[in-house]
C-alpha cells in the first residue's frame, strides 16, 4: 500500500506523446519513403498503396472485432473462425441468390451468430476464453470444410466505386477513394467505433466492464448484457471481414482461406493499443509491408524471393518487440464475471 | 429538544427480519435494525459477522432469502443496485469500486451518464461534479486519473459518487481500513458534516474507538445475528468489545516491565534505495536487545517497509550493515536468516505470509520444509511429520479451521494471521519482526496475537513491532523509534511517550524543539 500525498501526475498531453511518439515517427517515415518513391515511379507506388489498403482491410475489421470484445473484458481469439464462417456463408448466399447485398448481410449475420456462441461460452458458461475461441476456430474450419463443394461459381464480386474527383488526388487518391463498398465501410467503422468507445454512454460502460466489472455492476450497469452485445457486434464485424474476402477481394471460397488473418488481426489490435485508430495504423503498416514485398518480388533484385517474402514477418517481430512499448490491457480482460 | 424527538420518529431505512443464506452458511439470520434520518449508525461486529453481507443485500448486490426493507416508512423492493440508487442509497465499498484508468469525472458519471445527443457531455458532468464537491467541501479534480490519486482522495471520489446520485443514505463499509489516522479523522469530519446536510450514514467497522468517536447509535452483530443495540453514551470500549465477541476481552495489553539482556540485532548506518532509485532509508542505526520490544512508529511510506524488507532478507541495501547476534548478515538471503533465528510476520499476509492455495500443513513448513523432520536426507517429504506438526500448531495457536487439509485462502484474516504466527513463533527465535501484526483483525484476534508477542519477549526474544496504529505501538513497546522520511527521528522509552507527542514527531516535528 503506497501512501504519499505527492504522487506524480501526468498531463494528458504528456501521456499522449508518451503513447504515440513512435507511432507518429513510423508513420512519418513511411510517408517520406512513399513520396520519394512516387517521384521515381508513380505507377508502382500507387499500386503499392492500393494493395496496402486492400490487404489491410480484413485486418482492420478483425482487429475491430477483437477490441470490441476485449475492451469489455472478453478475449476473442476466435476472430479467424468468425471471419471464415462469414466468408463461407456470404459465398454460399451469393451462389444461391446472386444478390451481393443480401450475401453481405448473410455473412455479417453468420459472424454475429458465432459471436453469440462465443459470448454464451465465455459470459454465461464462464468457460476459459482461450478454449472458447479455439472452439470457434475449429468449428468454423470443420463446418466450412465439410460443407464446401468444389466447383461452385458466382456471378461476380463487388466492384470499385470511384468517388469522382477525390480519386484523382495524386498518390493517395486511387488508394483511398477508388474502392469497393466494404473497404469504404471499413473506413467508416473505424471512426464509428472510435466514437462509440470513447464518446458515448455505451462506450464508457463497455470500457468500465472491461476494467472493473464489479464497479460497473454496483452502479447498475448490466455486465452480462454489455459483454454479450459487444461480442456479438464484434462477431458481426468479423463476418464483414469474411464477406470482404469472398465477395469483394477474391470472389470465391477456398478451404481455410482466411489463412491466419484472424490471428494477425489480434497482433494488429495489440499493436494498435486496443484503439480503433491504432489498429487502423497498425493494419496499414502490415498491409504496406505485404505490398512492398509483392512489389519487390517483381523487381530485379539478386535476393532469393523467400527472403523478400519474409519482410512483413520480420517487420512484425521488430515492431512488436521493440516499438510498441507498454500497452494497457483491459484489467478484467479474460476474466468471467461472477455476481456473488 | 423538540427537534430531536421529531428525528426519533423519522426513519430513513428500516431492515426487517432479513435472512441471507449462502451454501453451507447463514450469513444473516433474522437481522433487523433501523436508521434514523441524519444519524451515524455504526454496525459493529467481528470479521465474518455478516455486516458487509447485510449491506450488500440492502444495496441490491445480493438478494435476500427472507425479510423486507422500508425506506421512508414504505416497503420497497430492491432487486439490484439501480433500485438501491433510485431509493437514494449509496455505498462506499471496502475495496473501492473505481475504474483506475478512468478519470474522476468518468468514474462519477458511469451508470448515470449525462449526454448531449448521443455523446457524453463531460463538460456538463465536470461542472456538476465541481458544484457538488463545493457544496460538501470535498475537493477533487474531475480530470485526474483515479490510479494517480492517494487512497484518501479515492475514497472522497467514492463518497462524491454516491452524493452525485443524490444519495441520502450512505453506507460506508470499513472506510478507515485503508486510511492513516489523520485521514480517518478527516473522514469523520466529513461524516459529521454530511449528517448536518441531512444524509444518514451506516458506518460498518470493527474498531471500537471510532464508534465511540463518531457514531450516534450502534447495532452489534455476531455470527450473522444482531446481538444488541446501544449508544456510545451508554457504554464504553470494554462494553462494546464484550458485546461483539461474546465474552470479556482484554483491550489493554498486560505485561510486566521488560528485562532486556544482550543486544541481538544491531543496525548500523543502513541506507536503502527503492525501485525508483530514491533513497528511502537514510542512515538508520539502532539495536534491539533480547527480551525487549522495540516499536517502530511512523506514517506509512516513510521507509519502514523497505527497512523491514532489508532486515528480513527481501531487499538489498545500498550501504550499512546488520548484525544478528554478533554476526554480519548477508542481504537478500532469507534462508540464512531463517536458519539463524529470525522470525518474520510480514506486512501483507497474502503476498508474503502464506501461499493461499496451499493447505495449512504446507503453509506451516514454508520455510522449514527441507529440514528434519519434515524431509529426509534424500529430500523426500515426510508427510506424516508435516501433518502432525500442523495439527499440533493448530491446536496450540487456536486456529479455527476444519483441519490441516484446508487451503489457507479459505480462512478468515484473523485465522490466516494465526497460521503465520504459529509458523514463525514455533521456531527457535532470537529476533522476531512483526510488521502490522494485527492489521484488519478483530479485537478477539488482536488480543490473542498481542499476548503471544509479549510471551515471545518474556522468553528472551528481541522483538520489533511496526504498526500504523499508534495504540498498538504504545501498548506493546518497551522502546519506541519514530521514523520520518527515511530517518529515525528519535528513540524513546515507551513509559514516557504520549500519543500527542508521537503524532507530532511522526508528522515531522523536531524532537530537540520539544
Amino acid at each position: 500500500m503506497e501512501n504519499t500525498n505527492t504522487l506524480p501526475t501526468v498531463t494528458p498531453q504528456q501521456l499522449f506523446f508518451k503513447r504515440w511518439t513512435t507511432t507518429i515517427m513510423v508513420a512519418l517515415g513511411i510517408i517520406a519513403i512513399t513520396i520519394w518513391q512516387y517521384m521515381l515511379d508513380p505507377q508502382a507506388t500507387e499500386a503499392v498503396l492500393a494493395s496496402t489498403v486492400r490487404s489491410s482491410t480484413p485486418l482492420v475489421l478483425g482487429a475491430l472485432c477483437g477490441l470490441m470484445g476485449e475492451r469489455s473484458g472478453v478475449i476473442n481469439i476466435g476472430i479467424e473462425g468468425q471471419m471464415l464462417m462469414g466468408a463461407f456463408i456470404g459465398f454460399l448466399a451469393n451462389v444461391w441468390t446472386g444478390n451481393l447485398l443480401f450475401s453481405v448481410f448473410a455473412a455479417v449475420f453468420s459472424g454475429a451468430i458465432m459471436g453469440l456462441l462465443l459470448a454464451y461460452m465465455s459470459v454465461t458458461l464462464k468457460m476459459d476464453q482461450i478454449i472458447g475461441g479455439t472452439v470457434i476456430n475449429i468449428l468454423a474450419l470443420g463446418l466450412t470444410g465439410y460443407f464446401y463443394q468444389v466447383g461452385l461459381t458466382t456471378d461476380g464480386k463487388m466492384q470499385s466505386i470511384s468517388l469522382g474527383f477525390l480519386a484523382d488526388i495524386p498518390i493517395i487518391g486511387p488508394a483511398l477513394f477508388n474502392n469497393p463498398p466494404i473497404t469504404y465501410a471499413t473506413f467508416v467503422l473505424v471512426f464509428l467505433i472510435h466514437y462509440i468507445l470513447f464518446h458515448t454512454k455505451w462506450g464508457l460502460r463497455s470500457r468500465s466492464v472491461g476494467e472493473h466489472p464489479r464497479a460497473a455492476d454496483t452502479l447498475g450497469v448490466n455486465v452480462f448484457k454489455v459483454r454479450y452485445i459487444n461480442v456479438i457486434a464484434g462477431g458481426a464485424i468479423a463476418g464483414l471481414a469474411g464477406a470482404f474476402l469472398t465477395l469483394e477481394a477474391v470472389g470465391s471460397f477456398e478451404r481455410a482461406m482466411t489463412n491466419g488473418r484472424g490471428f494477425v488481426a489480434l497482433a494488429v489490435m495489440i499493436f494498435g493499443k486496443f484503439t480503433p485508430f491504432g489498429a487502423w495504423g497498425a493494419a496499414l503498416l502490415f498491409g504496406f509491408a505485404n505490398a512492398i514485398q509483392t512489389q519487390l518480388q517483381f523487381a530485379d533484385i539478386q535476393v532469393p524471393h523467400q527472403f523478400i517474402g519474409m519482410f512483413p514477418y520480420i517487420l512484425t517481430i521488430i515492431v512488436l518487440s521493440g516499438f510498441v512499448g507498454r500497452t494497457h490491457i483491459p484489467a478484467a480482460d479474460g476474466v468471467p464475471y461472477e455476481k456473488e | 429538544m423538540t427537534e430531536k424527538i421529531q428525528k426519533e420518529e423519522n426513519l430513513a431505512l428500516e431492515v426487517r427480519h432479513v435472512t441471507k443464506r449462502f451454501p453451507g452458511v447463514i450469513a444473516n439470520d433474522d437481522v433487523s435494525f433501523s436508521l434514523k434520518k441524519g444519524e451515524i449508525h455504526a454496525l459493529l461486529g467481528e470479521n465474518g459477522a455478516g455486516k458487509s453481507t447485510l449491506m450488500n443485500v440492502v444495496y441490491g448486490l445480493y438478494a435476500q432469502d427472507e425479510g423486507e426493507f422500508l425506506i421512508d416508512n414504505k416497503v420497497v423492493e430492491i432487486n439490484g443496485p439501480s433500485d438501491a440508487i433510485n431509493y437514494g442509497i449509496g455505498m462506499v465499498h471496502q475495496h473501492f469500486m473505481l475504474v483506475p484508468v478512468f478519470t474522476v469525472a468518468e468514474n462519477m458519471i458511469l451508470g448515470s451518464e449525462v449526454t448531449k445527443g448521443t455523446s457524453l457531455d463531460l463538460r456538463r458532468a465536470k461542472k456538476e461534479i465541481l458544484e457538488i464537491s463545493e457544496a460538501y467541501g470535498l475537493k477533487v479534480d474531475p480530470d485526474a486519473l483515479v490510479e494517480n490519486l492517494p487512497v484518501g482522495v479515492q475514497q472522497r471520489v467514492e463518497i462524491l459518487k454516491a452524493l452525485y446520485r443524490n444519495a441520502n443514505i450512505l453506507v460506508l463499509d470499513e472506510p478507515t481500513a485503508v486510511l492513516t489516522p489523520q485521514e480517518a479523522e478527516d473522514l469523520f469530519d466529513v461524516m459529521r458534516e454530511l449528517t448536518q446536510k441531512g444524509v444518514s450514514i451506516i458506518f460498518i467497522t470493527h474498531k471500537l474507538k471510532e464508534i465511540l468517536n463518531v457514531a450516534d447509535r450502534v447495532t452489534v452483530m455476531r455470527r450473522g445475528k444482531v446481538v444488541g443495540h446501544t449508544k456510545p453514551s451508554e457504554t464504553d470500549a470494554q462494553g462494546l468489545a464484550t458485546m461483539m465477541v461474546g465474552r470479556d476481552v482484554l483491550l489493554q495489553v498486560e505485561k510486566t516491565p521488560a528485562k532486556p539482556k544482550e543486544v541481538v540485532l544491531e543496525v548500523n548506518h543502513l541506507k536503502i534505495n527503492d525501485e525508483r532509485d530514491i533513497e528511502v532509508v537514510k542512515n538508520v542505526s539502532f539495536n534491539v536487545r533480547a527480551g525487549e520490544i522495540l516499536g517502530i512508529a511512523g506514517i506509512q511510506g516513510n521507509g519502514q517497509t523497505e527497512l523491514i524488507e532489508a532486515l528480513t532478507g527481501l531487499r538489498d541495501a545500498k550501504s550499512g550493515e546488520i548484525h544478528l547476534s554478533g554476526e554480519i548478515i548477508p542481504f537478500e538471503k532469507p534462508r540464512y536468516l531463517v536458519e539463524h533465528g529470525m522470525g518474520h510476520v510480514p506486512e501483507d499476509r497474502h503476498k508474503h505470509g502464506l501461499v493461499l492455495a496451499y493447505n495449512l500443513a504446507d503453509n506451516t513448513v514454508l520455510n522449514t520444509y527441507y529440514q528434519k523432520p519434515f524431509a529426509s536426507k534424500m529430500m523426500v517429504r515426510n508427510d506424516q511429520a508435516v501433518l502432525s506438526n500442523a495439527i499440533e500448531l493448530i491446536k496450540r495457536f487456536d486456529v479455527r479451521s476444519p483441519g490441516a487439509h484446508v487451503a489457507a485462502g479459505t480462512l478468515s484474516g484473523g485465522n490466516q494471521q494465526k497460521v503465520i504466527v504459529a509458523r514463525e513463533f514455533s521456531r527457535p527465535l532470537k529476533v522476531l519482526i512483526a510488521n502490522q501484526p494485527t492489521r484488519g483483525l478483530d479485537v478477539g484476534s488482536i488480543e490473542y496475537i498481542h499476548k503471544e508477542i509479549i510471551k515471545m519477549r518474556d522468553d528472551g526474544v528481541g522483538v520489533i513491532v511496526i504498526s500504523a496504529e499508534l495504540d498498538e505501538i504504545l501498548s506493546l513497546s518497551d522502546r519506541i523509534a519514530i521514523m520520518f522520511r527515511g530517518e529515525i527521528v528519535t528513540i524513546i522509552d515507551a513509559e514516557s511517550a504520549t500519543r500527542e507527542q508521537l503524532g507530532l514527531w511522526m508528522a515531522g516535528a523536531n524532537p530537540e524543539m520539544a
